[in-house]
């Protein structure tokens, strides 16, 4: 397509910049983005572009009567008006189950589903033209929850189920059912001395990355389309858009633009199929940029739950059996719901050992807004509920809430109830201790020498609502345990493509991945094990598209272990051919060629003794070594679909909370003063991006504690909030100090030992909070977010 | 309609606005400054946060038209706004800032490093916030820097408890906003130190 784009990201080199594996170098991206250089998905621009809007439904569940464009089509500067009739191809998309329509067709399943496409010369030309369509609905009953998704005269959320799950599911409303049976949890409950039970309900919390979703599709010459977006997986994308286009995959040329965050919330397709089509339709490039409204309905969001536990325990604190029921609201598409359900029963034990358990979870179709992936998938509800069953545990066996953990917590060695072996550290008991021996926070931060109060060291802050008076402090402590990688017998791999060649006289290695840089700082990570592996120091990151094999995706904390473990792998490999060069053009000069272990450091082929053979520029000369090479983890089974047993993770991952919290018992407004966390991390390759990954998790789970959800009308299944005016996530007043303590205890199975560490955090977080506001006020609490009028009792 | 206005110390006109635009779509989608940054466009979030006449506004609640004849500062303006600052305003009159003829000699610098950035000079708190790990996703930098920027300007020594007041209205969803701190205080230490 002739004319300018603007935005086209384009490699980038770090010459200066000297450090490998377990420095903590500094971001390529760096510069650019704190320069306002940095070009995202939204900031892409083309010549004679048109922008893209959508249309979307005002109601959650309805018949489709009659859809009218005429009105919009005819106004100035609008070139093209779509509906589900002007699909060239397939109609439905989706990762795992393809049930979402493009354009919706015969019904509309949740709130805010897309129905009709504009593309015009000016976006509020485009939305004053979506809002001239006139759609006429004949609504349905909503099914928002368990009891009305499986009554006997449910309607069917999709009907003429064929998935890979309809068949064993007990109602065609259940996406998926995971049940775990593993020993005899009835027989061990005669031995318990306590029982307790709880119920829990964990509310809807929104991805909210900043960068709306975004891009610019450019029809091509050969009747492609050249696709700029920010994603996590580029491949999966391409799977679901090319169908839907009606073009071959060659066809759909992706680049990642700038990703403004992520956190589970682009693993699914948003605006990419939706800009191609009218790209497609016009002939002229089209922008698309979802506002903050339209993005609380543009992307999935984290499952709210429903969570029944019960645990007994002997009188001196041994576990002796847990059952459990997690039943997890997956909305009107299914989207990653299967999976989220195979992790919130894998994973509902907590890091505990726990011999005989009974766990079912399973996740519905309903009218709710659609929920998949979000940072600690399925782990972070489980966690938030078995965490509230240990300190009722505690409490009713009078011990130390710590202490109970510590002595049913798991370590190498202990077999899940899965029936899988923990074959690598977990440290649980230690993290414990971690974060519990740290000095507590000084008292009555807000008093000053001799002046009155600083409010902003109070609950209610500047609202100035109190000076002290009413305001109690409580401490809790939570842990949890979460798998890192694709489980369940998925074939998980990354792809690697390195190109080491000469440049002014210097060894320059090019790396090149479809690995999705959303922030986590994947790209630092590439050119520190480039240099570590290579021995060079200029490292140029080629973007990411899907010109190379893919990636996988960039969630479920795999892609150091991942993305890294391929890199690492492909220059393993480029480094034998650099030898194999050496040998044959150097290999007579000296016998080390021939029996000396070989390593490249500083630019040079050096024995490991450190005796130098050779550069690598003269080795190579004007030779280029290129290797693409796919690089997996070990391979993982499925659940059994009755007993849930099977060797379903490639990792688990560990992080402790210590929460100290503030609240004014009067106003129900809660302080948190402190957040500290401990976890293993395997290897820490950048510790500064370790640490920040630690602190960026646990504030998510901060906000849940405290604020976060995305409330849906339980009467329409409307959404009431979608806007960060109404749904509140931490700002910096919010948030507290929070230390970081890590252990680096490898992993023998996985390269340089590493450990996924982006989702753990999130976990422990929530429950550390809630566990501290119990603790201030004596009340049960057994919901997220916690409001003020859970605490004053005016609910 | 047309709106005349000065950014970065250059003169703009912006020809065509549709009297509904904000400053924000202007700088964006017209003047080819995407640095300020649109992740709620209601102002919420401080991710758009620019210097209008010296003080920090979400652009994108400032309608085009109400820019006529002023002067804004955005992020890709922020290090020559820096320098002219450190090089001439001195704080005589506690109100540092960048007067109009010192601005109106901002220009692209040609042949920079553009890829990389390397070579590029920044302002101390740009410098800072590379070096502190407080950029990840980098969305909510631009707003932040801005927003930063203006504090230490009148506060070069602020406490934590001030920091956090101040940059209160820009929201980050990666970092947890303790690497910001660090960055904040590093970027005040340094100044104290070079003065």
């Amino acid at each position: 397509m002739a004319g300018t784009t603007t935005g086209i990201p384009r490699d980038v080199t770090q010459n200066h910049v000297k450090g490998g594996i377990g420095e903590s170098t500094l971001r390529p991206d760096g510069t650019l983005k704190v320069t306002g250089e940095f070009a995202y998905s939204s900031d892409m621009w083309h010549e004679d572009m048109l922008w893209g809007q959508v249309l979307r439904s005002t109601v959650a569940h309805a018949e489709i009567v009659s859809i009218d464009t005429a009105e919009a089509l005819a106004m100035d500067g609008v070139y093209a008006v779509m509906t589900h009739e002007d699909l060239p191809a397939a109609k439905n998309y989706g990762m795992e189950f393809q049930d979402t329509p493009v354009l919706a067709y015969g019904k509309v399943r949740h709130h805010g589903e897309p129905v009709v496409l504009v593309a015009a010369d000016h976006p509020e030309t485009a939305r004053r033209a979506a809002a001239k369509v006139v759609i006429e609905y004949r609504e349905l009953p909503v099914i928002t929850d368990e009891a009305s998704a499986t009554a006997p005269d449910a309607i069917l959320v999709h009907e003429g189920r064929d998935d890979h799950h309809s068949g064993h599911v007990p109602h065609p409303n259940i996406v998926h059912r995971q049940p775990i049976i593993r020993g005899n949890a009835d027989e061990a409950a005669k031995r318990a001395d306590v029982i307790v039970k709880g119920e829990y309900t964990f509310g809807m919390q929104d991805q909210a990355f900043l960068g709306p979703e975004s891009g610019l599709a450019v029809p091509a010459e050969d009747g492609g389309v050249d696709l700029y977006v920010a994603t996590q997986w580029l491949h999966s994308d391409l799977k679901q858009i090319a169908p839907c286009l009606g073009l071959p995959e060659e066809k759909v040329r992706m680049t990642m633009a700038g990703v403004g965050g992520a956190f589970g919330g682009r693993e699914d397709i948003s605006m990419q199929i939706l800009a191609s089509l009218l790209a497609m339709r016009t002939g002229k490039p089209v922008k698309m940029v979802y506002n903050r409204y339209e993005s609380f309905f543009g992307h999935v969001h984290r499952h709210p739950a429903k969570l029944y536990y019960e645990h007994g325990a002997t009188k001196d604190g041994k576990l002796t059996h847990m059952k459990c029921k997690i039943v997890l609201d997956g909305g009107a598409y299914a989207s990653s719901t299967a999976s989220v359900v195979g992790n919130a029963s894998s994973l509902s034990v907590g890091p505990y050992v726990i011999d005989d358990v009974e766990i079912e979870a399973i996740g519905l179709y309903t009218n709710n807004p659609p929920c998949g992936a979000m940072r600690g998938f399925g782990a972070v509800q489980a966690c938030f509920a078995y965490e509230a069953q240990m300190d009722k545990l505690a409490a009713k066996l009078g011990m130390d809430p710590v202490e109970l953990r510590q002595l049913n917590a798991m370590e190498q060695g202990t077999i899940m109830p899965t029936g899988q072996v923990v074959d690598s550290p977990a440290p649980v008991a230690e993290l414990l201790r971690m974060v519990k021996a740290r000095p507590m926070p000084p008292e009555r931060q807000w008093e000053t020498a001799g002046e009155g109060a600083d409010v902003r060291a109070l609950p209610g802050g500047l609202s100035n609502t109190s000076h002290g008076e009413g305001v109690v402090r409580g401490v809790g402590y939570a842990v949890g345990i979460k798998n890192v990688g694709f489980s369940e017998g998925f074939d998980d791999y990354s792809t690697a493509k390195i190109r080491l060649e000469v440049i002014n006289g210097e060894p320059v290695a090019l790396v090149h991945t479809a690995m999705a840089e959303v922030g986590q700082g994947g790209v630092t990570i590439h050119a520190q094990i480039a240099r570590t592996e290579l021995g060079v120091q200029q490292v140029t990151i080629h973007p990411a598209d899907t010109q190379v094999g893919s990636a996988g995706s960039t969630s479920a904390g795999r892609q150091t272990y991942m993305t890294g473990g391929a890199i690492k792998n492909s220059c393993e490999i480029v480094r034998e051919k650099v030898l194999e060069i050496g040998r044959r053009k150097f290999g007579s000069y000296h016998p080390a060629w021939a029996n000396a272990e070989l390593l490249l450091e500083g630019g040079k082929v050096v024995t490991d003794n450190g005796e130098a053979l050779a550069s690598i520029a003269d080795v190579l000369e004007d030779q280029a070594v290129e290797v693409e090479e796919e690089w997996r983890h070990r391979p993982t089974q499925a659940f059994d679909l009755v007993t849930g047993q099977g060797n379903g993770h490639v990792q688990y991952a560990f992080a402790a909370h210590r929460a100290v919290v503030e609240v004014d018992t009067e106003l129900g407004l809660v302080k948190v003063i402190e957040l500290a966390c401990a976890q293993d991390v395997g290897k820490a390759v950048n510790p500064l991006s370790v640490i920040g990954q630690i602190q960026g998790g646990t504030t998510q789970g901060l906000g849940v504690a405290v604020m976060e959800e995305i409330i849906v009308d339980p009467k329409t299944a409307k959404v009431r909030n979608p806007s960060f005016t109404d749904y509140l996530i931490p700002t910096i007043l919010d948030t507290p100090t929070i230390p970081v303590d890590y252990l680096e205890l490898a992993d023998p199975n996985a390269p340089y030992g590493v450990r996924g560490i982006g989702e753990a955090p999130t976990l422990s977080s929530t429950p550390a909070v809630l566990a501290a506001i119990r603790a201030a006020t004596g009340l049960e609490l057994n919901k997220t977010p916690v409001r003020p009028e859970a605490l004053t009792g005016t609910l | 309609m047309r709106v005349n206005f000065t950014v970065n110390g250059r003169p703009q006109e912006a020809d065509d606005v549709w009297e509904g635009e904000s400053l924000l779509y202007v700088l964006r989608e017209r003047l080819g400054l995407p640095g300020s940054k649109n992740a709620c466009e209601q102002g919420e979030c401080g991710s758009c946060t620019v210097r209008l006449d010296g003080v920090p506004v979400c652009s994108c609640l400032v309608a085009a038209g109400q820019v006529e004849g002023r002067e804004v500062v955005t992020v890709e303006g922020l290090a020559d706004f820096a320098k002219e600052r450190a090089e001439h305003a001195g704080c005589d009159s506690g109100a540092c800032g960048t007067s109009l003829d010192a601005a109106k000699r901002w220009e692209a610098k040609p042949g920079q490093d553009s890829q990389t950035g390397e070579g590029v000079e920044l302002s101390p708190i740009q410098q800072a916030f590379i070096d502190a790990g407080a950029v990840q996703c980098g969305f909510c930098t631009p707003g932040l820097l801005v927003a930063a920027d203006e504090m230490l300007e009148r506060n070069p020594s602020p406490t934590d408890a001030d920091i956090r007041e101040a940059l209160s209205g820009n929201l980050c969803r990666c970092t947890g906003y303790e690497k910001i701190l660090d960055a904040v205080r590093l970027a005040a230490a340094r100044q104290g130190e070079a003065v």
